[in-house]
């Protein structure tokens, strides 16, 4: 099967076992329709075909709802689509073949009320107490205010797996954490100080971004969009802009682009950073907190008086960027990046070679890169335990596809790995912000906005610095936004963090937590 | 070994001085507890952040607050991990409703006197959120709130002012 014409091979082993296909070709994506009783016989070929499960979602029309899944190889990305009636969503699971698909359908069963048939674990997942279980909010028949008690019960009684035995005990963690961090909840099985078990409970800051979505307007979206996540603003703009400009046709200058691919790469430094600084100080080295902490403050410094906003909130806008770059500014940032790496130069191997990091660092928190694969992992942990995917070069979108750059990859699969990794992606980012830098030409920043026709759907796929964002929008008439979907890297890299904690002792879940370190407010939208 | 020290010495002291704010800035900020309080507080506080439904960009910036060019616990202003330790609760993001109880038992279990210090746009009025079936909004809808620090986020500077201005004299 060579690489560009894998879907063609895939649909005659399709039509071989009588799955029909209907081909609709959408902008950027092509969609296949099948009937709802071949979802799991199609994930079970999409399985044997080495398909990468990327993302699902539901939408409600009417009478029906529409269950969507993507999948991904070689760069290339298929929507799959399937039709249930809402008098009976029901439809085979797709968890059983993919594991990364569990957690999906939970949502989608929590949300629109499907039933996915032989789900391995269909235990509530998004839904706590705000909404009784026959309600389903993202219908649209569900009012946006809902009907909420005045306090909101706690989720007091969620089934957790337990463990039995001489010895052993349960650590419930959470959701109000010691440090500064977002809410969930753990639940730790241990005997001694080895982990047995972890079980994750997020969804704590569900904010039903979702349903808020509809209705919006392209601007006010992006907008949305740059607040699922504070720490990736610039990725998840970056993936429902190209989401709405795609449905709508809208074509964005070569220098909005190239803007963009410069706002994307500081955003990944200045994330890689704090993780790095963080990952020491778990590991109590707080030389390397304090160097890292004072780089990262420097970078967001240069992005204030650069782009005008730290952390670079809504300056992608559909049709372009909302900013420009002067020759001083252009200058500003290469002297950063040649500052940066001085320090770098000097940092690094004062870390590298202490043997206190070393002794934490390597070898915890190991994922293997089958359980790796097998969850779909994203961005860094992804490839620290080699997982060799990256959108930017395997499906690559402008600025990128006019870019070498190297992905870096590892696969000792510890947090060592993840922590080089990030370094690694650092020295690719700040290359490529001066290969950016040096390819403006003088134009437009902004392309005009063209109405898309009611019904107009697509999907924008960029890489953040977690890893590969999916932003699925459709348009209703008028401008109006009628789904959002926006598939963090963090959901699908949240439930590794159940498997590469197993075996380390307690003490060690914070370094591992943060080596991960999904974001709680992209997964819980 | 080596490296590292020259490094730090080579680093030197990078933290930088930060004026206490002037009357009209404190205005600004919506302080609504007078000057009684750094009484009360003896010219420390002990912060608990809670993170009630934020995008996590306020927490980027609170956690900048530790980093050496502000260092804000040279102030006597530090975060604690029990909100049984703390003078002041930082809260973040519209409290989802997820979120709603625990936030109600950490301000309980906060000891008197406190003070609650709603950190963004989105914890001052709930911001690009709002009230929705998931969302309580602003956290003055679910606890009393003393003072505003708005922004989305706020930088490091603003979050600095506004807690400083809790201790003016």
């Amino acid at each position: 099967m060579s690489s560009s014409n894998w879907t063609t091979d895939f649909l005659s082993q399709l039509a071989d076992v009588g799955i029909a296909v209907e081909q609709i070709p959408l902008p950027a994506i092509s969609l296949w329709q099948i009937a709802s009783p071949q979802w799991q016989q199609f994930a079970e070929l999409a399985m044997l075909a080495d398909l990468r499960w990327a993302s699902g979602w539901a939408e409600h029309h009417d009478e029906r709802l529409f269950i969507n899944a993507c999948f991904e190889k070689y760069g290339v990305y298929v929507l799959l689509r399937a039709i249930v009636n809402t008098a009976k969503p029901e439809l085979p699971s797709q968890a059983t073949v993919y594991p990364a698909a569990n957690r999906s359908e939970r949502h989608s069963q929590d949300m629109y009320g499907v039933n996915f048939l032989g789900h391995p674990d269909n235990r509530r997942w998004t839904r706590h107490k705000a909404w009784a279980k026959n309600h389903y909010p993202l219908r649209k028949d569900f009012p946006v205010a809902g009907m909420p008690e005045t306090i909101t019960p706690p989720d007091m009684d969620y089934p957790f797996v337990k463990a039995y035995g001489a010895g052993v005990y349960e650590i419930p963690v959470g959701p109000v954490h010691a440090g500064i961090i977002e809410p969930g909840h753990f639940r730790f099985q241990a005997v001694g100080e080895l982990i047995l078990n972890l079980e994750e409970r997020l969804a704590y800051v569900h904010k039903g971004i979702e349903k808020i979505a509809e209705g919006r307007n392209p601007e006010s979206l992006a907008r949305l969009a740059g607040r699922i996540s504070g720490d990736t603003t610039v990725g998840h703009t970056w993936a429902a802009c190209r989401a709405m400009e795609q449905a709508a046709g809208v074509e964005i200058p070569a220098r909005a682009a190239l803007l963009r691919g410069i706002l994307a790469e500081r955003e990944r430094v200045a994330n890689h950073l704090g993780d790095m600084g963080a990952i020491c100080n778990d590991v109590a080295f707080v030389f390397a907190q304090m160097q890292f902490t004072r780089l990262r403050e420097d970078w967001l410094r240069t992005n204030a008086a650069v782009f005008g906003h730290r952390l670079l909130m809504d300056k992608i806008i559909p049709g372009g960027v909302a900013c420009d770059l002067t020759d001083e500014s252009a200058a500003l940032i290469t002297q950063g990046i040649s500052q940066l790496r001085k320090e770098l130069s000097e940092i690094m191997p004062a870390v590298d070679l202490n043997s206190s990091l070393e002794d934490r660092l390597y070898t915890a928190g190991y994922l293997a890169p089958d359980i790796a694969k097998a969850f779909g992992t994203l961005g860094y942990v992804g490839r620290a335990s080699g997982q060799d995917f990256d959108v930017r070069r395997d499906a690559p979108y402008a600025p990128y596809d006019q870019a070498n750059f190297k992905v870096a990859l590892e696969d000792q699969g510890d947090i060592a790995s993840r922590f080089w990794v990030r370094y690694k992606e650092i020295n690719a980012a700040l290359k490529l912000i001066g290969h950016f830098i040096s390819q403006l030409t003088a134009g437009d920043i902004l392309a005009e906005w063209q109405t898309p026709l009611p019904g107009s759907e697509s999907l924008g796929i960029v890489e953040g610095w977690r890893g590969e964002i999916m932003a699925y929008v459709r348009f209703a008439d008028d401008n109006k936004i009628a789904r959002f979907y926006p598939r963090d890297p963090s959901i699908l890299n949240w439930p590794a963090l159940e498997k590469l904690t197993l075996n380390n002792i307690v003490p060690d879940f914070p370094v591992c937590n943060k080596s991960l370190n999904g974001s709680y407010s992209g997964n819980d939208l | 070994m080596l490296r590292l020290l020259k490094k730090i010495l080579q680093t030197g002291v990078v933290t930088e001085a930060c004026k206490v704010p002037k009357d009209d800035e404190l205005e600004a900020l919506g302080i609504q507890i007078k000057r009684h309080i750094d009484k009360q507080f003896s010219g420390s506080i002990a912060i608990r952040q809670v993170d009630a439904g934020s995008c996590n960009g306020c927490e980027l910036e609170i956690h900048a607050l530790n980093n050496p060019y502000y260092d804000i616990e040279r102030y006597g202003i530090h975060f604690v991990a029990s909100p049984r330790h703390a003078d002041v609760l930082l809260v973040t993001g519209p409290v989802s409703r997820h979120m709603q109880t625990a936030l109600l038992r950490t301000y309980e279990a906060t000891p008197n006197p406190k003070w609650v210090v709603a950190v963004g746009d989105c914890a001052a009025c709930g911001g690009e959120f709002g009230v929705t079936y998931a969302s309580c909004g602003a956290v003055a809808n679910v606890i009393p709130v003393d003072m505003v620090i708005s922004g989305c986020p706020p930088t490091p500077l603003a979050l600095m002012k506004g807690l400083l201005g809790l201790m003016v004299r």
